[in-house]
């Protein structure tokens, strides 16, 4: 019987466990790390161990991580002993915070869930398009007016997302900085317990505010919503708010970066969306596939023995699904670390895989769209404007990203 | 023949299916949750069907083939 108790033993059987996360190859920033695409043809699953000594199952194939984030016999709970983390910030977080969702199994989860879902359907997000639409050309005008260089993260890739969630959560937009700051610091795998802790808490604090403040004159914000509803309590409406804008914008931002820079490393993929718009909507799901922006994994525990690859995952065994080599299947994606924008990719597992499947997956579609393609036809000149080694990319965060994307047209 | 069956209470309101087979799926707009709108679609609609059932994230969409209506047998004549 193995053990996950946080002294660390690894059992003997296992002692072939490595180090995770494991770096990338610099040369290579937009595929998963070697060392676990390779473990991953030896073994169905592998034993890892983390930064604080416990281990954990690795798993890393396509058929295999479905059916584990599919699984009844798996918890997204993070209060299970077991369940595995990846930054002391995180497990911090989780001890004092009350869980959303995000963290929680069926019912309960659902029971949540439910009260957002309609917030969110395909339809809602598509309404959106002609604001969304209006705001990129907005960021772009701003962007090009009188200049022919900038940093497409700052300037476009980061404030568009932000400006979508914020409008609809109810959000003023003047506070956007301070939201992007607090969530940085919640996203970054090198952030201590206390700096997740103090950005936490601030957001909670300002989200309970703006809770008040609909409550006093209600609107159609999601925000606004949750309070009209009167099941949820300020603190956890704080709460739900604090999730969705962290979900909602470096997550988006992040893909607005990487796939630019992706396209302008393949123009000849570029060069067939541009002939072509009407691959965009194929393209934005093999650049979800491709660039698989949750790179640490996502972390679950057993709460029931299950079979996976013909080994024994036991309850209370943590295990964390690499979506980014799942997408990198050859069985599913022949070819798969090749870029192609005429694939289809639609079985792809960049959203996740079960009922905690990405919530905000329609809206992130219609802004990928909407920006790729605005970008694309309105900078016919767009380029990289910085060797390609210098480009900053945020390998230590859990999220995929970059710091800065200098580009000119 | 084709029949599709869903199982609404797993759904998690996610949306694929209506994006990729919106003649036979779409969203309820009080909870965004499946909402099947032919159960019998034509032939032509299987491809788009058992993606949909494919990319489902919590298995609530099956595809179902049911025989064809007997043809008259010799016990008929």
């Amino acid at each position: 019987m193995t053990t996950t108790e946080s002294s660390g033993t690894i059992p003997v059987e296992h002692a072939g466990a490595f180090r995770f996360p494991v770096p990338k190859d610099p040369a290579c920033p937009f595929d998963p790390p070697r060392a676990v695409q390779e473990a991953g043809r030896r073994e169905p699953i592998t034993r890892v161990s983390l930064w604080d000594g416990t281990s954990c199952w690795l798993v890393t194939g396509y058929d295999h991580v479905r059916e584990v984030l599919g699984s009844p016999a798996i918890s997204a709970e993070a209060t299970h002993p077991g369940f595995p983390f990846l930054v002391a910030g995180v497990r911090e977080l989780v001890r004092t915070m009350k869980p959303t969702f995000f963290r929680q199994d069926d019912p309960e989860h659902a029971r949540l869930r439910r009260m957002l879902t309609a917030d969110f359907t395909v339809k809602k997000a598509e309404a959106m398009r002609p604001d969304i639409q209006r705001l990129a050309d907005e960021l772009i005008d701003r962007m090009t007016d009188g200049r022919s260089a900038a940093d497409l993260v700052a300037d476009f890739a980061l404030p568009l997302p932000s400006v979508v969630i914020c409008l609809m959560l109810g959000v003023p937009y003047q506070d956007h900085h301070f939201f992007q700051e607090r969530s940085a610091a919640l996203f970054s795998l090198k952030a201590s317990a206390e700096q997740v802790r103090a950005s936490q808490q601030e957001l909670l604090a300002y989200l309970a505010k703006i809770a008040e403040a609909k409550q006093r004159e209600p609107d159609e914000s999601v925000i606004s919503r949750l309070v009209a509803a009167g099941e949820l309590d300020f603190d956890s409406i704080a709460s739900t708010g604090r999730l969705l804008l962290v979900a909602g914008h470096e997550t988006t931002a992040n893909m607005i970066a990487l796939s630019t820079l992706a396209l302008l490393r393949n123009p000849d993929q570029l060069a067939r969306l541009r002939e072509d718009p009407a691959l965009i909507k194929g393209a934005v799901e093999e650049l979800l596939r491709y660039l698989t922006i949750v790179q640490s994994g996502i972390p679950r525990v057993a709460v029931a023995d299950l079979t996976v690859g013909g080994r024994t995952i036991r309850a209370g065994e943590g295990v964390l699904c690499m979506v980014n080599t799942a997408n990198r299947d050859e069985a599913v994606f022949p070819g798969g670390d090749t870029l192609d924008v005429g694939r289809d990719a639609r079985r792809h597992l960049a959203f996740g895989f079960g009922v905690h499947q990405c919530l905000g997956q329609p809206l992130a579609r219609v802004e990928l769209e909407v920006a790729l393609e605005t970008l694309l036809r309105r900078l016919p000149g767009l380029r990289l404007d910085a060797p390609f080694a210098q480009v900053p990319f945020r390998h230590e965060a859990s999220i995929f990203g970059l710091g800065a994307l200098p580009v000119a047209w | 023949m084709l029949r599709v069956v869903i199982d609404q209470d797993k759904c998690c309101g996610a949306g694929s299916c209506a994006r990729t087979a919106p003649e036979v799926f779409d969203q309820r707009d009080d909870d965004g949750l499946v909402v099947l709108l032919d159960a019998a679609p034509p032939e032509r609609l299987r491809e788009a069907i058992e993606e949909a059932a494919a990319i489902c994230p919590a298995g609530v969409i099956s595809v179902v083939d049911v025989p064809e209506q007997p043809v008259a047998g010799p016990a008929d004549v």
